[in-house]
């Protein structure tokens, strides 16, 4: 469950987490738009690197490396089939810039959950249903979403419980070939699911039984505002975005294997 | 027989659940851990199936380490009933349920068949046989995950706080199921803090706080000490309680269940 630990929300005193969330919304924005623009490796490397510097300022290095540890099998799967199937398209031969793009491919995940990772970790699920608030979209959503951040970590405690559960009664997860393995989890999901929907219904009712909706018009006792570390931040987004698109339709872009 | 020798162990986010704790169980012993909330009661007995591995220190059970084997393995001899049916019911029917860890550990169908018959028929679950376990009441549901372990006759029998959410009838059922259990020849472990139900039981027990054992006896010597249990955050038993109070008319002060107090008073009103 390491993958979650690296998108749970930590509160700690630093200038990322006091940002407003709709404006780091836009640099994750930013980040994912100019990530699908480059398919090449050293803009994607580059892109990588230019965010390190917020993960030490958000002194959030370590459950961010947690991250993108979790995110490690799904990365190796993407190297794994890009590179199967430029294999088969290059008629049946690999040259260097087919291992190229594989890396590109799996450095422009990478960067995503780099960008999603460092939101996650610094946005309480308060603050981001706040800013859902007053974009104005209607309470009902917010309100589903920010429940539905906040059973994300019980959810996986849960998980883990399961899964404890059935292996003492003598389940191997890591046992048969590989569709064997995906079923070795139906007796971990199935519970789950269960007990996910059972929660939901005990929500609902305890939701129905204070009176959840009310009253029409909600106040909030913070109101977001946007400060100088805010615009700044803006501004760096807007830069990564202006940059990149300039580039992408301009520069030619160098690469190790030519 | 389960041996822990000088085990700490410090969960991933850094909580240090055991600290130092040494135990030896028997084959054959009947053991309640006791301990407040957080004492680290489940963190003890999920060493004992490999669930956890000690960050220091060992656990043996018949003699093999818990680090060199798998929780499939020692699952064989080690079965584990969680606190929660809800974190193990998965399948179709109570039969299916039961069948799970049967198959797993390699029976052939006939064997299943008949080991699952044996345990609906000792947890009273037979006409449920062909129900979706997700129709059955809680109770019902705890049973069935009972039975799901039982199956395979594990050697030891380890139940994580088997008397929550149960009334007064189904606990007196499953009393006297675990003496059964243990008047068998089972190693029957149970981690609870429902003093009442272990006073009736007078296991030996062990009491836990803040990640140690605090002590380590049989159950009239841990129950009928005030001091010892406040320590663990427990309350004497009812029972105990009245006959404490009244030590200054020449009451036992080591009384901890209802037929021994019940013996006592009536003879003290025959004699009078």
């Amino acid at each position: 469950m390491s993958f979650f630990d690296g998108l749970k929300f930590r509160r700690v005193d630093s200038a990322v987490h006091l940002m407003d969330p709709r404006v780091k919304f836009f640099y994750v924005l930013a980040i994912f738009v100019i990530a699908i623009l480059f398919h090449e490796l050293i803009p994607l490397i580059i892109l990588f690197l230019v965010q390190i510097p917020l993960v030490i300022l958000a002194r959030v290095k370590r459950e961010w490396l947690r991250s993108l540890r979790g995110a490690a099998f799904l990365a190796t799967v993407i190297f794994g089939t890009n590179l199967l199937f430029r294999f088969i398209y290059g008629g049946y031969s690999l040259i260097p810039s087919d291992v190229e793009h594989a890396s590109a491919m799996t450095l422009r995940f990478l960067v995503l959950v780099e960008s999603f990772s460092i939101f996650f970790l610094t946005t309480s699920p308060d603050h981001l249903g706040l800013a859902l608030e007053q974009s104005h979209i209607p309470y009902e959503f917010c309100f589903a979403f920010t429940t539905a951040v906040r059973f994300v970590p019980v959810l996986a405690e849960e998980a883990q419980t399961i899964m404890d559960a059935q292996k003492a009664r003598g389940l191997e997860l890591e046992k048969g070939n590989f569709l064997k393995r995906i079923r070795n989890y139906i007796p971990i999901l199935i519970p789950l699911i269960i007990s996910a929907i059972r929660r939901s219904l005990e929500l609902a009712e305890a939701m129905e039984s204070r009176a959840w909706g009310a009253i029409q018009k909600r106040t909030n006792l913070y109101v977001l505002g946007l400060k100088a570390t805010d615009y700044s931040m803006i501004l760096i987004s807007s830069l990564i975005l202006v940059i990149g698109v300039y580039i992408r339709f301009s520069i030619s872009i160098p690469s190790f294997s030519t | 027989m389960i041996r822990v020798n000088q085990v700490s162990f410090t969960y991933p986010n850094g909580t240090e659940a055991l600290r130092d704790v040494s135990i030896n169980i028997q084959d054959g012993e009947f053991l309640a851990v006791m301990g407040q909330n957080g004492a680290g009661k489940t963190t003890l007995v999920k060493l004992f199936n490999g669930l956890l591995k000690p960050s220091s220190g060992e656990v043996l059970v018949d003699n093999v380490d818990t680090k060199e084997t798998s929780v499939a393995k020692l699952a064989r001899s080690v079965g584990f009933v969680f606190q929660n049916p809800d974190s193990q019911l998965f399948c179709e029917t109570v039969e299916e349920e039961i069948s799970f860890a049967l198959r797993n550990f390699g029976f052939d169908d006939l064997k299943v068949k008949k080991r699952v018959t044996w345990a609906l028929n000792l947890l009273g679950l037979t006409e449920y046989r062909a129900t979706s376990p997700f129709m059955l009441s809680g109770g019902e549901r705890k049973r069935v995950a009972l039975a799901s372990v039982l199956a395979w006759d594990p050697k030891v029998v380890v139940m994580d706080e088997p008397t929550i959410g149960q009334d007064h009838r189904q606990k007196e059922r499953l009393r006297q199921f675990i003496i059964q259990l243990n008047s068998q020849g089972k190693t029957v472990v149970i981690v609870t803090h429902d003093v009442e139900f272990v006073a009736e039981c007078a296991p030996r027990i062990i009491l836990m706080s803040s990640g140690r054992i605090v002590a380590d006896g049989t159950g009239k010597e841990i129950l009928t000490d005030p001091t010892t249990l406040t320590k663990a955050s427990i309350v004497v038993p009812q029972i105990t309680q009245i006959f404490l109070g009244l030590s200054d008319l020449g009451f036992p002060s080591d009384v901890i269940d209802l037929l021994s107090a019940k013996e006592i008073i009536s003879e003290r009103l025959i004699s009078r």
